[in-house]
């Protein structure tokens, strides 16, 4: 039929086939530009406000070197600029110490989790257990509905139970409790992660006289690597971002960055730059992990919710 | 002692036939024995301790966490000894569960206990069992249904963030350049601390005085424009806060269906003539809908915890129009040291969670049913 359709038919429908897909482009990347600012003004709003002084604010510049010149003073009262970087200050010792209490709790926790989270998903994934009327299922829906338990219900409790434990406003305390929240997340990525690994891997090894234990260290371990890593590093996004328990069990040995990040907001002014120099110093890990850890997690956030 | 935990042998698993002497078995038995009195004991002891029967004992419950750390080795190691091979796989599964009953169990019957008390840090004498006050005083708080009701308009803004986020994932599994990129971008928000998503959205960029979006507004016309003063407009904006640090997790979970759906059929819906939308919404939405229930099912049970963002940029404000039952109950705990009252309200919260999420999780399961 399109062979004897005259030619300028044709290329009529051509352009306008061209300009339906041009315009289709226009739209797609217009969106995703359009999304990629919402996403990104915030923090690039963040980030150069750090360097701003107080008439900067007030007649809201946005642009650095354009209609404002940056000034280290937002990171100066974190001791945290160039020239103070090197030199003890109450101010920097606070912050280094929140940022270390950060570090501990979310790293350990993480390592904690994905190490009894990994035995348990394997287990979970391999063997079949019975426990009075439970069976694996009913252990594995155990595990995951502590992730509706909200944190209100646990706080009161645990306030008094590490009162009595002597482990309230300690990195030991806050490292249990993100353990708890980050397991049920951790198992549900590591049963997966096992599950797509065929059991012959082992069951090879396992003929070969190696022990359990030898065929899960040795064999099935390195494969499931990239679950383990995507586990840890979501559970170290999650409990670095842990606002809730770390307000209520810790007051000042064992206070975590957001907690700083909190005291400071209703403190001040216009006291901006210091707050922008803040909130960026403590998103900064974070981004980072988002821009070079991405895939993982990704990885994470997917594990068994698409099959 | 052994039946704690039977396991029926995997005969996927080649055991090697392996003999446990009954010696061995004792031993297993004793260790666990053993352990199990100690634990009891020092648990005791503390237990009259604290109610002021005897001043020996510690001066604080630690030991008895230690106790119970070196009872769940002992369970553990027994039960190897007592089963060998057969007991390896309670090896795997015990410390979580273990360390998840001690979490979990003894806080919740603690917060059982508490709710039911007059509790109140800052009150000199002590806490004493009051019966049913603090429920009756719950079902009197109009503050508190105040906040049930914000949860369902929150719960609501989820369907919100699931349509953006769709439109998001639709987006980035087009045929785009710079995918990774606008990925990476994407997902940044859900990076942040809702701590400093906070401040740095509702605390400044929505400021009223200099912050951009306000001197946006201005321009537009809008003449004095307040994000967190009246009702709507300020629950408005903490779900729009909500939705940017949330929308990431739920594109990311689309985009993954997306990438899995089989490309044939889209490939046939183009080739019989079907627009873009036309096939969107009889081949891509359909295929779409179990990795889309599960998605917004996970993002409501993360909702019903929302209150980072609310305690830190309106604490509830305006005369509650933004008060999540988390928040509520934070500032119970925090400027009024209710402890009994706000245990009981979590408690009650709790119960309304569960009961709410057990309805969703059967509509689900039974509505995914009838559409497959």
């Amino acid at each position: 039929m399109t062979a004897v359709a005259p030619v300028a038919a044709r290329r009529k429908d051509d352009a306008a086939r061209r300009a339906r897909y041009v315009s289709g482009r226009v739209v797609i990347y217009g969106a995703l530009i359009f999304w990629a600012f919402i996403s990104l003004f915030p923090i690039y709003w963040t980030v150069t406000t750090s360097f701003k002084v107080a008439v900067d604010v007030t007649q809201g510049h946005l642009i650095p070197w354009i209609d404002y010149t940056p000034s280290w003073k937002g990171w100066r009262s974190l001791g945290l600029s160039p020239d103070t970087i090197f030199q003890t200050s109450t101010v920097r010792d606070e912050f280094m110490q929140r940022f270390e209490n950060s570090v501990l709790a979310s790293v350990g926790a993480s390592l904690v989790a994905v190490i009894i989270g990994s035995l348990a998903g394997y287990g979970l994934s391999r063997f079949e257990y019975k426990f009075g009327p439970w069976r694996n299922k009913d252990i594995s829906f155990f595990f995951l509905s502590q992730l509706i338990l909200p944190p209100v219900v646990l706080a009161m409790p645990f306030l008094a139970l590490y009162k009595e434990l002597a482990l309230l406003d300690s990195i030991v305390g806050l490292l249990l409790i993100y353990t708890l929240t980050v397991l049920p997340i951790v198992i549900w990525i590591m049963r997966d992660q096992f599950g797509s690994i065929p059991r012959e891997l082992e069951e090879a090894a396992l003929i070969d006289g190696c022990s359990i234990w030898t065929a899960f260290l040795r064999i099935v371990l390195p494969v499931a690597l990239p679950g383990m890593v995507a586990a840890f590093i979501l559970s170290v996004v999650l409990c670095w971002n842990e606002y809730f328990f770390a307000a209520l069990l810790t007051s000042s040995d064992a206070k975590t960055l957001p907690v700083m990040v909190a005291s400071q907001t209703g403190s001040q002014g216009i006291n901006w730059w210091s707050m922008a120099a803040l909130s960026t110093a403590a998103i900064a890990p974070l981004a980072i992990i988002g821009i070079f850890l991405e895939r993982y997690i990704v990885k994470g956030l997917t594990a068994g919710s698409v099959k | 002692m052994e039946t704690i935990l039977a396991l029926t042998r995997d005969d996927r698993h080649p055991v090697a036939s392996y003999h446990i002497s009954a010696g061995r078995r004792q031993a297993g038995r004793g260790l666990i024995l053993l352990a199990s009195l100690g634990f009891a004991a020092i648990f005791l002891l503390q237990f009259l301790r604290a109610i002021g029967e005897t001043d020996i004992g510690f001066a604080n419950w630690r030991p008895v966490l230690y106790a119970y750390v070196i009872w769940s080795i002992a369970l553990i190691a027994g039960q190897v000894m007592i089963r060998g091979e057969r007991g390896q796989p309670a090896v795997f599964l015990l410390p979580a569960l273990l360390f998840t009953i001690a979490m979990v169990i003894f806080p919740t019957f603690f917060g059982l206990y508490i709710a039911f008390t007059d509790w109140n840090l800052s009150s000199l004498t002590g806490r004493h069992f009051n019966g049913l006050d603090n429920l009756r005083a719950l079902f009197a708080d109009s503050y508190f249904w105040n906040a049930i009701v914000n949860m369902a308009y929150y719960v609501l803004a989820v369907l919100v963030q699931y349509a953006i986020a769709f439109a998001l994932a639709l987006l980035l599994n087009a045929e785009i350049r710079g995918r990774k990129f606008f990925r990476v971008v994407f997902l940044m928000p859900f990076m942040l601390s809702p701590v400093a998503v906070s401040w740095m959205i509702g605390k400044s960029i929505l400021e009223y005085r200099f912050g951009p979006v306000a001197s946006f507004a201005r321009e537009l016309g809008w003449d004095i424009p307040a994000f967190f003063a009246s009702p709507w407009i300020a629950r408005a904006s903490i779900m729009a806060m909500d939705a940017w640090v949330s929308i990431p997790f739920i594109m990311i979970l689309l985009l993954a269906g997306l990438q899995a759906l089989p490309g044939e059929v889209l490939e046939a819906a183009k080739v019989d003539g079907a627009t873009g939308w036309q096939s969107f919404w009889k081949i891509t939405f359909p295929l779409m809908l179990p990795v889309s229930l599960t998605a917004v099912v996970l993002r409501i049970i993360f909702e019903l915890k929302l209150a980072d963002i609310v305690i830190n940029v309106t604490a509830g404000g305006p005369g509650g129009a933004t008060d999540t039952v988390s928040s509520f109950i934070y500032r119970e705990y925090r400027d009024r040291s209710n402890v009994g009252y706000g245990t009981m309200l979590a408690e009650f919260y709790l119960v309304i969670i569960i009961i709410f999420v057990s309805l969703l999780l059967t509509l689900a399961s039974r509505w995914m049913r009838r559409v497959t």
